[in-house]
């Protein structure tokens, strides 16, 4: 080692990096990330304090005064259902680079000119993360599926929906979205589908936090119709409850929070196979979300073992349910990536993944995937990174080709200064 | 001088991070040497410096949280009594996913065949350096 010259360092104040992506950016430079086409399908925003916004679109005045007249703290812990747990392990967690006194906050970015500042954080974090498109579902408003009140998940849903849809969405291209549906009012689900497919930007529909509604059920069939007509992708975003009773035994969220997210999933997944509904509607595309990959293959093998032994309780069924569940569409995080690669391999392999994993990154949520968590796999061919972390979605969505130099990268015109 | 590691051998270029008084007790500096950027921590006394750079997704480890472990206690009876954050083990913690990373050693907490870039820091005068 040389000591003749000593060079000074620059001591960055308070360990903080420009921001909270850096390395990120930095990585997907590395790999030529800016020149492949990604499409993260689950991204989040935190919309809470855009409720005033939201709020204009409620349409029933009672529900409306109940937001009006409540504070955004209170409308978060009081007129929306939580979901129970600390998300930040005491704190060593920062998700969005909330350092602050507002630990885990994500700072909006206010300074996008011309852009809603939801977009311009969105579009932000999608230069750092080298995403070409990206689908932007709620954070809070993930939980209006537990909300006991119907009347009230219609209202807020239909709001946020509309909030979404004509406020945020079309500030940019890039930015597409899966309008959520309240999945216990078919008549409901009908009204949002004809209001929002076919404009800019809505790329299909999505089910937040389904538990208890058996989707077999004949009441829904309209739903699955309109879609089907459409050839719409229909997804399923899960979320953990740690206060149900099957996790209320746990003694952590951990538990919770890894079992949580398959568990629906796999209950549901389950009913939509087993009920025919491929076979009834084959146009549309299911997609399963934020339930990990592992639950995948273990389904599957679940199934085909039980089916084949009691084919006459499925009497829709043309092939093994597993058959059916390999062309279902499931996004990649949390990406549940083996100590042994050639693990990693087989769990894909077993799922159809190369043909049907779509990148998440769940940004910018605590246990939120880069692109480079699908792209360093070492059992992966170049071109299954490349369908994963974009070419499936780019199908599945019929996307064109990203706009050249769409990227801030790609015309230089970020600095460290316009950075947050 | 005092050399607080000796690991890293192929790395060429010292730096000149800060006068060793800036860094606390159980706290740190992060320096950005330009070409990579290197956590600066002390505990005890010592000098522990490591690439920020997270090995599970590349995070920046080096502005995590420094805490102690967490451990339970456990009474004779094998009952649970209590947590504690044992300062004699301390933690780095990476703000992007948590992953925790031995302190002295660099070595992740849940399997110790993973660890964090570790660079020679020696304190001379006064001051602290870091060869990187």
């Amino acid at each position: 080692m040389s000591t003749d010259t000593i060079l000074q360092a620059r001591v960055l104040p308070n360990r903080r990096q420009d921001h909270y992506l850096v390395n990120a950016e930095r990585e997907a430079q590395q790999r030529g990330l800016f020149d492949v086409p990604i499409v993260d399908c689950d991204s989040h925003c935190y919309e809470t304090v855009c409720f005033p916004e939201i709020v204009a679109y409620i349409e029933s005045p009672n529900v409306r005064r109940s937001f009006q007249f409540t504070s955004l703290e209170s409308i978060q812990a009081n007129l929306i259902p939580q979901n129970l747990g600390d998300r930040n392990v005491g704190g060593r967690l920062h998700p969005g680079g909330g350092y602050g006194a507002q630990e885990g906050a994500y700072p909006l970015d206010e300074r996008g000119a011309n852009l809603h500042p939801v977009a311009a954080t969105t579009l932000r974090s999608m230069d750092a993360l080298a995403i070409d498109y990206t689908i932007l579902f709620p954070t809070p408003m993930l939980n209006i599926g537990l909300h006991p009140d119907y009347d009230m998940q219609n209202e807020l849903t239909w709001a946020f929906n509309r909030w979404l849809v004509e406020d945020v969405i079309p500030n940019d291209d890039r930015l597409l979205s899966m309008p959520l549906l309240p999945i216990h009012d078919p008549e409901q689900c009908l009204r949002h589908i004809q209001a929002f497919s076919g404009r800019p930007g809505v790329v299909g529909f999505m089910v937040t936090c389904l538990q208890y509604q058996p989707l077999h059920r004949n009441v829904y069939m309209k739903v699955f119709d309109a879609l089907n007509e459409r050839g719409l992708p229909l997804a399923f975003h899960s979320a953990p409850n740690w206060t149900e009773r099957p996790f209320a035994v746990l003694d952590s969220f951990l538990g919770a929070h890894a079992l949580g997210f398959p568990f629906y999933a796999m209950v549901h997944m389950t009913n939509v196979v087993l009920s025919g509904l491929p076979e009834r509607f084959p146009n549309i595309k299911w997609m399963f979300m934020e339930a990990g990959q592992a639950w995948v293959p273990f389904t599957i093998a679940r199934l085909d073992n039980e089916y084949k032994q009691r084919s006459s309780e499925a009497p829709l069924l043309k092939r093994l349910p597993g058959e059916y569940i390999r062309d279902f569409y499931f996004t990649t995080q949390p990406f549940e990536s083996h100590d042994r690669a050639s693990d990693t391999r087989a769990m894909i392999d077993m799922m159809n993944g190369s043909q049907t994993l779509l990148y998440a990154s769940d940004y910018p949520h605590q246990d939120f995937d880069t692109p480079a968590a699908i792209w360093d796999q070492p059992r992966f061919t170049e071109e299954e990174r490349r369908a994963i972390v974009g070419g499936n979605a780019m199908k599945l969505f019929e996307l064109s080709s990203p706009p050249a130099g769409v990227s801030a990268h790609a015309t230089g015109a970020r600095d460290a200064e316009d950075v947050r | 001088m005092e050399n607080h590691t000796t690991t890293d051998p192929g790395v060429a270029q010292r730096y000149r991070v800060c006068a060793v008084e800036e860094i606390a007790e159980n706290g740190g500096v992060l320096a950005d040497l330009g070409h990579r950027e290197v956590g600066v921590f002390k505990h005890k006394g010592r000098l522990y410096a490591y690439d920020n750079r997270c090995i599970h997704q590349g995070g920046p480890v080096c502005s995590g949280e420094l805490l102690g472990a967490t451990k339970l206690e456990l009474d004779e009876g094998k009952q649970a009594r209590r947590e504690i954050l044992d300062e004699d083990e301390m933690r780095l913690v990476c703000p992007w996913h948590g992953w925790e990373f031995d302190l002295l050693s660099g070595q992740a907490a849940h399997d110790r065949r993973y660890r964090l870039r570790r660079f020679n820091v020696t304190v001379e005068d006064g001051v602290v350096y870091v060869d990187a």
